[in-house]
């Protein structure tokens, strides 16, 4: 068996992708090289150890995870029904999906705030009966980020489920599967990598949350003071501060994202 | 609709060459030039909380000088310091603090010694009409009452905790904005019950909040220094600019926005 590409890596890549590819990743690196040269190595560790730090790390860690996993319960549904499910104005719906990620994320966090303050259409009532106000709370910073991370996965895993062969599906039928077990069984099984790929990303969209999250949750330290807002409010004193906080959280996202991705998704 | 697009692109490359020939100011006289001599773009970074006067005080300086033409980059003074900092074209700074303003001209981008052109105190902002009967910084702290404060950070929230720890109000607020506008805008949207903010943001939003006075705030007073920039592409028209802002006409504009003569 021989696979183009594979035979010890002689085939050469053209030059009119390897130029755009190349142009591409410089792009997308610079301003990591950047961070790193103007970082202040020297304090980095001491910056570590700050109480403060550590607690908007794992704030950032925890809320990012339980949005991502609220994004997988709510998501795989709505990413079969429109893969799967040939309803009127299912392609309204899809677009409806994608608001979010079109929406600056301000906006969007003033948009949570119209629905799910306390004076807001749903928050009011929720306010009213329960007494529960989402703004200003450690949930609302899961809202906020789920609001803006979903798309990614709906998006990631309607994919797999277009590209994934209906046959297994229609065979299950024939055998006398109902469609929820079809799903369970089958369906699920053969887009498990997507479904993994797409929560990664809408982790890491999570963890990266700025905009909506300040605007919707506030920024108190130890309740919705995420590391994106403690970068933001460390640049409006020192630069140097802001580079070390981006460091961490990067440094520690890139390497949750890389082991994580080798376990799930089989990359040759 | 080709033509029109092609219509609409030269027209917009005229503009760009206007502008540019616009922007030396040694080209031939100008119809309707002034006799100061005041032309080209001058580019003003100031604190976002400006934003309504110094829109109008650019309106009246281009009214001044026709040839002139005044073109403002709003935001948080300490981003815009950053940004002076690091290398942005601007002309003009306005900021509203002094530490900030030191930023940039410790850094060697200040052309001469600010001047301070305005200053600023706090008040409490409520929602229209005052539902939890807020009178003073005290009230503040009774239970069920929510605040908003800036985060200390920023010029607005290192003011408001200089005035609470000299009245000895301990007070914990729900949240810690970026910046004034945003401790403003929880308060019109009714999230929290009161917020520290300056009073001339109080005012422009007077249709929506009531901003109580309070006696405290005279402790903490904001001084908004304003400097040409050493790097200024426009030196001489963000000289006139500046002149405009500290002149009876500039003054009267601030002022009645809220600000206070310093």
């Amino acid at each position: 068996m021989t696979r183009n590409g594979t035979i010890g890596g002689r085939r050469r890549p053209p030059i009119v992708l390897l130029a755009p590819a190349v142009l591409a990743l410089t792009f997308l690196v610079l301003p990591l090289a950047g961070l790193l040269v103007r970082a202040p190595w020297s304090s980095l560790s001491q910056r570590l150890t700050e109480p403060a730090v550590l607690t908007a790390l794992r704030l950032s860690l925890q809320t990012a995870t339980i949005a991502t996993i609220v994004c997988v319960l709510l998501g795989v549904p709505l990413a079969w029904l429109l893969a799967r499910v040939d309803f009127p104005g299912r392609r309204v719906v899809r677009a409806l999906v994608t608001v979010p990620l079109v929406l600056p994320p301000v906006v969007g966090g003033v948009a949570l705030l119209l629905v799910f303050g306390r004076k807001g259409l749903v928050g009011s009532w929720l306010y009213e009966t329960f007494g529960v106000s989402l703004p200003f709370t450690t949930t609302g910073v899961v809202v906020a980020e789920a609001f803006v991370a979903m798309p990614f996965l709906v998006i990631a895993v309607e994919g797999a489920l277009r590209g994934a062969d209906t046959r297994y599906e229609e065979a299950a039928a024939t055998l006398g599967a109902g469609r929820w077990t079809a799903f369970r069984r089958v369906t699920l099984p053969l887009v498990a990598p997507g479904i993994a790929a797409g929560a990664l990303l809408c982790w890491a969209r999570a963890l990266g949350e700025f905009g909506a999250t300040i605007t919707f949750a506030g920024n108190f330290p130890g309740r919705t003071q995420t590391m994106p807002l403690a970068v933001y409010l460390a640049l409006e004193v020192d630069l140097q501060d802001a580079i070390v906080l981006s460091l961490i959280l990067l440094t520690v996202s890139v390497a949750i994202l890389a082991s994580l991705r080798d376990r799930w998704i089989n990359t040759p | 609709m080709t033509t029109r697009w092609i219509r609409a692109t030269v027209a917009g490359l005229a503009i760009v060459a206007l502008t540019a020939c616009g922007d030396n100011g040694t080209g031939s006289p100008q119809a309707g030039a002034s006799s100061s001599g005041v032309t080209g773009t001058i580019t003003v970074f100031a604190a976002a909380s400006l934003t309504e006067s110094f829109t109008q005080i650019g309106k009246d300086f281009e009214a001044a000088n026709p040839g002139a033409r005044v073109t403002f980059n709003f935001a948080g003074s300490s981003a815009l310091a950053t940004q002076i900092n690091q290398g942005a074209p601007a002309d003009v700074f306005a900021s509203a603090s002094p530490a900030t303003m030191k930023t940039v001209t410790d850094a060697g981008n200040g052309d001469g010694t600010p001047n301070t052109f305005v200053k600023n105190q706090l008040v409490i902002a409520v929602p229209k009409g005052n539902p939890k009967g807020i009178t003073g910084l005290a009230d503040l702290t009774k239970p069920g009452v929510k605040v908003a404060l800036c985060a200390e950070q920023v010029p607005c929230g290192a003011a408001a905790k200089t005035v609470l720890s000299a009245a000895k109000v301990s007070l914990t607020p729900v949240t810690l904005e970026q910046d004034v506008k945003a401790a403003l805008s929880k308060v019109k949207l009714g999230e929290v019950d009161a917020a520290l903010v300056y009073r001339t943001d109080a005012k422009a939003a007077s249709s929506d909040v009531d901003g109580i006075e309070f006696p405290e705030s005279a402790g903490a007073i904001n001084n908004y220094p304003i400097v040409v920039l050493k790097s200024a592409p426009n030196k001489t028209a963000a000289r006139a600019f500046v002149g405009y802002v500290l002149s009876s006409k500039g003054v009267a504009v601030l002022t009645n926005a809220g600000f206070q003569a310093p």
